[in-house]
C-alpha cells in the first residue's frame, strides 16, 4: 500500500492578543492510501487545525507534510490549489455551498478551474450528483433541499475530480442520526468501492465505528493512534 | 472559460440590481458628460473655423477713430478720419494687395410687395477681392460704377431669397430708401461670422452712391472703414507698420499726437479666438473627464464592498481549487463589464444630450468618432485600473481566512 500522508513534527501556532497560542504541539501520522481513518478529542484539541493543514488550506508553523511524496511545505499558492483541486476532496461541516448556484453548478465548480469544457463539466457533474443519488435536484439551488441533501452535494462536489483522499471535518455535525448515518453509508461505500483514502473529525462515537482506524486528539498531541475498535472498548 | 467566466460576472451583477445599476450611473454620467462636452467642443470649434475661412485672409481692418489706453475705441461714429484717399494710398503699398473703403448702414429695402431692413454698404469691387466673396449669380459692380455713383446694388444670399424667393434678382430694380436701384448680382453665401452674424444679410452699392445719394451729402469722401488684403501671411507685420506710418502722414499727425485711427490684425484675432476655442473645448473635456474617474472611484468602491461581502464565496473558491488568476480575472471581469457596459450606455446619452442640444439650443454640435474611441478606451482603463485592487485583494485572500469570514 502506498502512503498518502506522512506528517513529521508538525506544530501550529496562532498568533493572538494574549500572546502566542500552540495550537498542535508537534504531530506525526502516516497514512496509507485506502485507510479510512476518524479523528476524535474534546473540543478545542486542535483537530479542524490539523484538517485544514491536512487539506492545504492552512500552513503549518513547522515540521513536514507530504501528500503523495511531495512535499507541500515548498509548494507555492497556484501548486497548492491545484492540489485542492485534483488531489484533495474536503467536506466541510457547514457544507460550504455557493448559494446563487444550482447543483449541479455547485458540483462542477472544481472542474471549471481544472479547465475542463462545459459539455464534460455538465456530463460529469450529473454522474456525480446521480452517484449521491440527488440527480433528480440537478437543477435546485442549496437552500432548497434538506441539509442531508446538502451534504451529498458537498460530497459530490469533493468527489467531481475523483480525489484520492478525502477530507471532512464534522461533516455530520449538523445532522441528524438518520440522516449522520446516510452519509456515512456514502463514505464507506467511497471508501470500499473506489478505494479512496478517508479521513474524518467525529466527535460522535457512533459515527467513529464507522472507520477502521481512530486518532484521538487531546490538547494538540495525538493520545491515541490505532485501531477504532481497540479504543471504543477502553472508552466505555 | 471566458465565456463560463462572462457569464459569472454577469450573474454577479444582476444579483445585485440597484447597486450594479447605481455603480453604472457614475461611468454613464462620466462617458456621457465627455461626449458631450467634446462635441459641444468640436462643434464651436468646426464653427469658428468655417467664420475664419469666410473671412478671407491676411485680413486688417483700419478704423476711424484712436484706441484709448483700455483699449475701447472713442466715438467711431462721430469721427470722419478716414478718408477715400486713405483707402488708395494703402493699395498702393508694396505690401498691400488690395483695399476697400467702407460706409455702412441701414436701409429699408423694398422690391413689390416684399420689404426688408438691412444692412447696406458701400464699398468698391475691392472689397470682394479682400473678403473673396465672389458673385454666385450675374456680377459685382465696378470702378466706373464707383466713379460715376450708379444706382446699383449687389444682395447678399439672405436679402435676395426675403426680397425674391425663388425669383432671380438680376436685372431686377429694388428701391433702397425709396430710390430705385439695379440688382446686379447675387453674392455667394458666406454663412456666419465669428460673432454670430448673418454675414449673407447685407447689400453693396458703389461707396460714391452710398456716400452722396444713399446716407447723405455729408459723408462725402468719409469712410468708415477700411478692409485690406496683405499679399501674404509673411509681410502682415511690415504692412502694419507701413500702413501706420503712410497714415498718419497723411493725417499730418505731430510724432507725439495719437493715431486718429485703429489698425487691426483680423487674422491674428481670428486666430486668436481659434485658439481661445480649442483650449475652451479641451477645458470642457477635461471637466468632463473628472466625472469619468469619480465614476471609476464609485466602481472601485463597489468592487470593494463586493469583495468583502463575497469573501466566504471567494474562500469556497478556492478551497476548491481557484488559483489566483482565477479569482483575480473573475472581479476584473466584473469591473471591467460594469465599466463597458456604463460606457455603451453613456455613449448612447451623450450622443443623444448632443442631439439634444443642438436641437433646443444654438449651439452647434459635431459627434467625433475620436471622442467615442477615447472615451471607450478611457472607460476601459478605469474599469481595469479600479478593478485591479479590489481583485487583487480578493486573489490573495487566504484559504482558511476567506473560510472563516462571516
Ligand atoms: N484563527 C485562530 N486564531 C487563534 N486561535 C485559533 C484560531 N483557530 C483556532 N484557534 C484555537 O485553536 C484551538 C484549536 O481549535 P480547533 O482546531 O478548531 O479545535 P477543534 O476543531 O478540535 O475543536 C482552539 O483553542 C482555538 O481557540
Ligand atoms: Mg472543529
Amino acid at each position: 500500500m502506498a502512503e498518502v500522508i506522512r506528517i513529521e513534527a508538525l506544530t501550529k501556532n496562532y498568533h493572538t492578543d494574549a500572546g502566542e497560542v500552540c495550537v498542535l504541539k508537534g504531530v506525526d501520522i502516516t497514512i496509507q492510501s485506502g485507510e479510512f481513518v476518524a479523528i476524535m478529542g474534546p473540543s478545542g484539541s486542535g483537530k479542524s487545525t490539523f484538517m485544514n493543514i491536512l487539506g492545504c488550506l492552512d500552513k503549518a508553523t513547522s515540521g513536514n507534510y507530504f501528500l503523495n511524496e511531495t512535499d507541500t511545505t515548498t509548494l507555492n499558492k497556484d501548486a497548492l490549489a491545484s492540489l485542492r483541486n485534483h488531489v484533495i476532496g474536503f467536506v466541510f461541516q457547514g457544507f460550504n455551498l455557493l448559494a446563487r448556484k444550482n447543483l449541479i453548478d455547485n458540483v462542477a465548480l472544481p472542474l471549471v478551474y481544472a479547465g475542463i469544457g462545459a459539455k464534460e463539466r455538465k456530463v460529469r457533474a450529473l454522474e456525480v450528483l446521480k452517484s449521491v443519488g440527488l440527480e433528480a435536484y440537478a437543477t435546485y439551488l442549496p437552500n432548497q433541499i434538506s441539509g442531508g441533501q446538502q451534504q451529498r452535494v458537498a460530497i459530490a462536489r469533493a468527489l467531481i475530480n475523483r480525489p484520492k483522499l478525502i477530507l471532512a471535518d464534522e461533516p455530520t455535525g449538523n445532522l441528524d442520526t438518520k440522516t449522520s448515518q446516510e452519509i456515512m453509508d456514502l463514505f464507506c461505500e467511497l471508501n470500499d468501492k473506489e478505494k479512496i483514502t478517508i479521513v474524518l473529525v467525529t466527535h460522535e462515537p457512533d459515527i467513529a465505528e464507522y472507520s477502521k482506524r481512530l486518532i484521538n486528539f487531546v490538547d494538540g498531541r495525538i493520545q491515541h493512534d490505532g485501531l477504532t475498535a481497540h479504543f471504543q472498548a477502553s472508552h466505555v | 472559460m471566458i465565456f463560463m467566466m462572462l457569464q459569472e460576472a454577469w450573474s454577479a451583477m444582476s444579483a445585485n440590481r440597484l447597486r450594479t445599476f447605481l455603480t453604472m450611473l457614475g461611468m454613464v454620467i462620466g462617458v456621457g458628460a465627455v461626449i458631450l462636452m467634446s462635441s459641444i467642443g468640436a462643434g464651436t470649434q468646426a464653427k469658428v473655423k468655417e467664420s475664419i475661412a469666410s473671412m478671407g485672409s491676411n485680413l486688417f481692418i483700419v478704423l476711424a477713430g484712436s484706441m484709448t489706453s483700455g483699449g475701447v475705441r472713442i466715438g467711431s461714429g462721430g469721427v470722419q478720419t478716414l478718408k477715400m484717399n486713405d483707402a488708395s494710398a494703402i493699395e498702393e503699398l508694396s505690401s498691400i494687395k488690395a483695399a476697400a473703403p467702407v460706409v455702412p448702414g441701414t436701409a429699408q429695402l423694398v422690391y413689390q410687395s416684399a420689404n426688408w431692413n438691412t444692412q447696406v454698404s458701400g464699398t468698391t469691387p475691392a472689397f470682394f477681392e479682400v473678403r473673396d466673396w465672389p458673385s454666385e449669380e450675374g456680377s459685382v459692380f465696378s470702378d466706373s460704377d464707383v466713379r460715376s455713383a450708379t444706382r446699383v446694388a449687389v444682395l447678399g444670399k439672405t436679402v435676395a431669397t426675403n426680397l425674391f424667393g425663388d425669383e432671380s434678382p438680376v436685372g431686377k430694380t429694388i428701391r433702397i430708401k425709396n430710390s430705385p436701384y439695379i440688382v446686379l448680382g447675387v453674392l455667394a453665401s458666406k454663412g456666419q461670422s465669428l460673432d454670430g452674424r448673418d454675414q449673407d444679410d447685407t447689400v453693396m452699392v458703389p461707396i460714391t452712391t452710398a456716400q452722396t445719394k444713399l446716407f447723405g451729402s455729408q459723408f462725402k469722401g468719409v469712410v468708415r472703414f477700411i478692409m485690406v488684403e496683405a499679399v501674404s501671411e509673411s509681410v502682415m507685420d511690415k504692412a502694419e507698420e507701413e500702413m501706420q506710418v503712410l497714415l498718419r502722414d497723411n493725417h499730418k499727425l505731430r510724432p507725439n499726437a495719437e493715431d486718429d485711427f485703429t489698425i487691426r490684425n483680423l487674422t491674428a484675432l481670428a486666430n486668436t479666438a481659434a485658439e481661445t476655442t480649442k483650449a475652451m473645448s479641451l477645458m470642457l473635456a477635461a471637466i468632463a473627464s473628472i466625472s469619468l474617474l469619480v465614476g471609476g472611484i464609485g466602481i472601485m468602491n463597489i468592487m470593494l464592498v463586493s469583495v468583502t461581502e463575497r469573501t466566504r464565496e471567494i474562500g469556497i473558491r478556492i478551497a476548491i481549487g481557484a488559483k489566483q488568476r482565477n479569482i483575480l480575472l473573475q472581479f476584473l471581469l466584473e469591473a471591467l463589464m460594469i465599466s463597458i457596459i456604463g460606457c455603451l450606455i453613456g455613449v448612447c446619452v451623450g450622443i443623444g444630450g448632443a442631439y439634444g442640444v443642438s436641437a433646443f439650443f444654438p449651439i452647434s454640435v459635431v459627434i467625433t468618432q475620436s471622442s467615442i474611441v477615447i472615451s471607450f478606451l478611457v472607460a476601459t482603463c478605469v474599469g481595469v485600473f479600479f478593478g485591479f485592487y479590489p481583485a487583487r485583494k480578493a486573489a490573495n485572500l487566504e484559504p482558511i481566512e476567506a473560510l472563516r469570514y462571516q
